[in-house]
């Protein structure tokens, strides 16, 4: 059936005989052109968000039926050179299976983000409705730019704008001063990061002085200069995309922005930078050493486990899944790493299925953290809470909203059969075949790395169900959230999108697996062949392991039903209402519910060394007790603020050259031009 | 695949979930022996469902959809897990959709659904034994996913009937790893069925509770349900211990005969006899931990499964 299905799609792009770039481009120029029409009606948030936002949700839909197209057709990849940008520097672009993943990933987030952004922003709220639609669709725009770009320079210029379109966005609420200060931070990594991958392309250029990506890759390098580059890439993207210890920016950024800004930056953003990770890797570079996948490995690991036990002990549902968000890209960089460890030892196809599990789990990534933090918006706007102390029993006030929030959170817990288990599982799988590998030491050391895999898988089982159970269950910790009202429709709408896709890609994800097959073919010569069947997965061999999340959701549904109609048939179903037992303790409040804080007790208590922690406890004779904690990154103060007051230091050492009087900078102009005088000639 | 197959399928879930409440009636008559009390009739927790499967339900006001439709799903995820587990013959279609790793899975699923619905009437025990509950989860699995490793390196597959299948081809294959892993995952089985060390399933003790900690709002049929599940979890466990430790008696590829699959069903009833046995002896010998004592517990267990690896490794090297 869907081998029928792919026949007719490859037959449907040839009769059509389209031309996907092409396409792709007049959507990037439609995404651009969204984003200056809101000024036709700058204040009227009816025509930007309600008119302007589905629109550019069905650009994305565009944009990733196209990306699908191209990547079932199996065609060559597709070049257009476009006479932009500074004079003998045309812009370069060009749509490969890579981009083409990257892109439907891109589209078909952005097409749920979209449809929830058109029911959520409101008038009155920070930025003006005209500039918020500009710097939206802006964004969106550049991180297709990022993703179709052949050349250095069309790269850097989409990824600058991107970086800054996404930080006006995180500030639209600039009044607040946390939300400045969360903006500065961000602002301050891109460009440390963007600085990096500069450099890392002025390394990749080698000595060509030909910037775009055709030259890098049939540049050769010593190992060396190869390291170089690929150490640089990595400082640069994982700076992007908040690998530890450069994620200090996550936690502040994706709360302070709007919700649907915070699932743009979380389920599509870092993505840009694992396809810059990838393209670099494997793609630019044309050779690869073992040690950079253990170092890869290693940070990705770590990433992870860091990601898991600090979400647990958040009390800000944002920062919470900010927090996972650094584990579930520590899952995808392990999986990168342990790609490029197989690849590197001949073993080609366990590195496919690595890589396609990092792939994987990037797609679901992006469906389920952007349902999450949108669910937050709904939040957010019906209680106005973000904290999740003040939360509570919303399952009964907002049951829409909540229901997809189930689906969203059983997701990202990595529960079967939806899609979260799938890449885990992938993951898990490529972690058994690691004994293979020729490095003696290695073998026993990654098994250790197989089991931080499943700690932090576990744990972040632990994360979802605090999310879900204190903001949705238990008894409302507030008087003022019995008055919550459930998302509008086109809120639920969007949520549904993303919902639906969790489930259909953790009952069928061969739809994913097949977008992915022509990736790690192209980059590592061999693909994972996903059974012949269409219900089932079987990533090597049918006898060695095999997953069918298609048959386990309807066992699971079936047996539940069946089950239900013989109790029913079989005995009776009365029901009588009645007060909680609480073994028959009378006085229950909704303060005797676990906080947040007392529901992450139990991690800081197991992952104290973790944290640097300040604690108020009340005395016992104190007539109003209060109990303060106060959890910190250990990084924060033995790395940044360190780097921070160097950094100080120097600019207030050169500060005198600011004398403030105009002759001096004219003489400084003076001196310079001599200086490049003296260079040139 | 052959009707034959379905049938035996067929036979293997219907059997596994009626002796699953056997199963913990006998340990609940060897624990009494043990302990010198006189035992209750082994037939108890069949009426004890049935007194609770028609009684009438009293639900609390606030109880939301998930907490009505979670028993539901324990269930039909106990029920699924017993379907891919080779208790009774290797040859079960079903269990190419899930290998042990996707099992370990279902059972988390299992684990989540439950403390979200205990938490959701929002009373102080009900999160408290939630929060406990997902502390011994993420403890444990690690430690399990290690023993189901090693289990992997011995014979390349993560599929259980593969690996019974595997077993029984190289009979020869005895690997000292094969004991540490076995301790580990005696170890785990513990914890995640709420047996002592870990929890005691026989008291409502308010502050050593876990697991009783979350059932406590559910009365009549959803009790009946979540218990039922809880004895084919326990039923789950000891079959996956069969079949990557004790494989011997489980009907392998192409013996389609009824014979073997009724000495199947004896060997597993024996097996079972003895694992109940030694279940309540071990739970009349030790004492149950502090609560903060079940992380030193669980990381023990892990570390033994990893020594086995590392013990695997190092003689296969």
């Amino acid at each position: 059936m869907l081998l029928s299905a792919n026949h007719w799609i490859s037959g449907l792009s040839e009769t059509l005989a389209i031309n996907d770039l092409h396409f792709m481009l007049v959507i990037v120029g439609a995404w651009t052109m969204l984003g200056f029409a809101g000024f036709l009606r700058p204040h009227s948030i009816r025509f930007v968000a309600r008119l302007l936002f589905p629109a550019g949700a069905i650009l994305c839909l565009g944009i990733a039926f196209l990306a699908g197209l191209f990547l079932a057709s199996g065609q060559a990849p597709q070049f257009v050179v476009l006479p932009l940008g500074l004079p003998d520097l045309p812009f370069h672009i060009r749509l490969d299976v890579l981009s083409g993943f990257f892109l439907l990933l891109l589209g078909v987030g952005g097409a749920g983000i979209s449809t929830f952004a058109a029911g959520y922003f409101r008038s009155g709220e920070g930025t003006a409705p005209a500039l918020l639609g500009l710097e939206y669709h802006l964004f969106l725009a550049s991180m297709a730019v990022v993703i179709l770009a052949d050349d250095a320079y069309l790269f850097m210029v989409a990824w600058e704008t991107m970086a800054l379109s996404s930080y006006f966005l995180v500030t639209s609420h600039h009044r607040i001063p946390e939300i400045r200060r969360a903006g500065f931070l961000y602002l301050i990594m891109a460009h440390v990061g963007a600085v990096c991958i500069l450099l890392s392309f002025g390394v990749l250029q080698g000595g060509s002085w030909q910037f775009t990506f055709d030259a890098m890759r049939s540049a050769h390098f010593a190992p060396f200069w190869a390291t170089t580059a690929f150490l640089l890439a990595l400082l640069g993207f994982g700076a992007k995309a908040g690998l530890v210890p450069m994620h200090v920016w996550l936690p502040e950024a994706h709360p302070a922005a709007p919700s649907p800004v915070s699932a743009m930056m979380s389920g599509l953003m870092l993505k840009t930078a694992i396809y810059g990770m990838l393209r670099v890797s494997f793609d630019l570079l044309s050779i690869r050493f073992w040690q950079w996948g253990v170092l890869l490995l290693v940070l990705g690991l770590f990433s992870a486990l860091f990601g898991a036990i600090f979400a647990a002990v958040q009390t800000d549902m944002k920062r919470l899944l900010a927090y996972s968000s650094i584990e579930n890209i520590g899952l995808i960089f392990a999986g990168i790493g342990l790609s490029i460890l197989f690849e590197t030892s001949n073993m080609h196809l366990f590195a496919a299925l690595a890589l396609t599990a990092a792939l994987l789990h990037s797609f679901n990534h992006a469906l389920f953290k952007s349902l999450l933090f949108l669910t937050t918006g709904s939040v957010l706007h019906a209680t106005k809470q973000r904290s999740l102390g003040k939360l509570g029993g919303l399952i009964r006030r907002m049951p829409w909203v909540a229901s997809l929030a189930l689906i969203g959170t059983l997701s990202i817990a990595g529960l079967p059969p939806l899609n979260g288990f799938v890449s885990e599982w992938l993951l898990l799988q490529s972690f058994l075949f690691t004994p293979q590998l020729p490095h003696a030491f290695l073998n026993m050391l990654i098994p250790l790395g197989a089991a931080a895999l499943a700690l932090a898988v576990a744990l972040s089982a632990y994360v979802m169900v605090k999310f879900y159970g204190v903001i949705f269950l238990g008894q409302p910790r507030e008087p003022s959230l019995v008055s919550a009202r459930d998302a509008n429709w086109l809120e639920r709408l969007g949520l549904i999108w993303l919902a639906a896709g969790c489930i259909l890609v953790g009952a069928l994800p061969q739809l994913v697996l097949r977008a992915i097959a022509p990736v790690t073919a192209k980059l590592l010569g061999d693909t994972v062949k996903s059974s012949s069947t269409f219900w089932s997965i079987a990533p090597i061999a049918q006898e060695q392991a095999s997953y069918s999340g298609l048959i386990l959701l309807a066992g699971i549904l079936s047996v539940v039903a069946v089950t239900f109609v013989c109790v029913r048939l079989l005995a009776h179903g009365r029901i009588r209402r009645t007060d909680a037992w609480d073994c028959g303790y009378p006085w229950q409040t909704s303060r005797m519910q676990d906080t947040a804080e007392g529901f992450g007790q139990p991690i800081r208590h197991l992952f104290g060394t973790f944290f640097r922690m300040e604690r108020d406890m009340p005395s016992a004779s104190d007539t109003a007790p209060r109990y303060r904690i106060y959890i910190e990154d250990r990084l924060w103060r033995s790395v940044y603020l360190p780097i921070a007051r160097g950094v100080q230091k120097l600019s207030d050492a050169i500060g005198f050259l600011q004398g403030g009087r105009l002759s001096i900078y004219l003489l400084y102009s003076f001196l310079t031009l001599l200086a490049l005088l003296v260079f040139v000639l | 695949m052959r009707a034959i197959s379905f049938f035996r399928q067929f036979v293997e879930v219907v059997l596994a979930i009626a002796i699953a409440p056997l199963f913990a009636g006998w340990i609940a008559q060897c624990r009494a022996w043990l302990q010198n009390r006189s035992a209750p009739p082994l037939l108890l927790p069949y009426r004890m469902l049935r007194k609770l499967f028609f009684k009438d339900v009293a639900l609390a006001t606030d109880a939301s959809a998930l907490f009505r439709a979670t028993p539901y799903v324990l269930f039909g995820t106990m029920v699924l897990a017993a379907a891919i587990i080779p208790s009774l013959v290797t040859d079960l279609p079903m269990a190419r959709v899930a290998d042990s790793i996707a099992l370990v899975g279902l059972f988390a699923t299992a684990r989540v659904f439950l403390s979200l619905a205990a938490m959701d009437i929002g009373t102080a025990f009900g999160t408290l034994g939630a929060r406990r509950e997902m502390m011994v989860g993420f403890l444990a699995e690690p430690a399990l996913l290690m023993v189901l490793f090693n289990a992997f390196l011995l014979y390349g597959s993560t599929s259980l009937p593969s690996l019974v299948d595997g077993y029984r081809t190289h009979p020869s294959i005895i690997d000292p790893s094969v004991i540490f892993a076995a301790v580990a995952f005696a170890m785990v089985a513990l914890a995640e069925n709420a047996r002592i060390p870990i929890d005691n399933p026989s008291t409502h003790l308010e502050l050593t509770m876990i697991h009783e900690a979350m059932l406590l709002e559910y009365s009549a049929r959803h009790l009946a349900l979540v218990e039922w599940a809880s004895s084919l979890k326990l039923f789950n466990y000891a079959c996956i211990g069969f079949a990557l430790f004790l494989p011997w008696g489980i009907a392998t590829q192409g013996s389609d005969g009824a014979g073997a699959l009724l000495i199947a069903i004896a060997a597993l009833i024996g097996k079972l006899v003895i694992a109940g046995a030694a279940l309540a002896l071990i739970e009349s010998l030790s004492a149950k931990l502090r609560i903060f004592r079940a992380p030193e517990y669980l990381a023990m267990a892990f570390l033994l499964a990893v020594l086995g690896l590392l013990v695997h490794l190092l003689l296969g090297a």
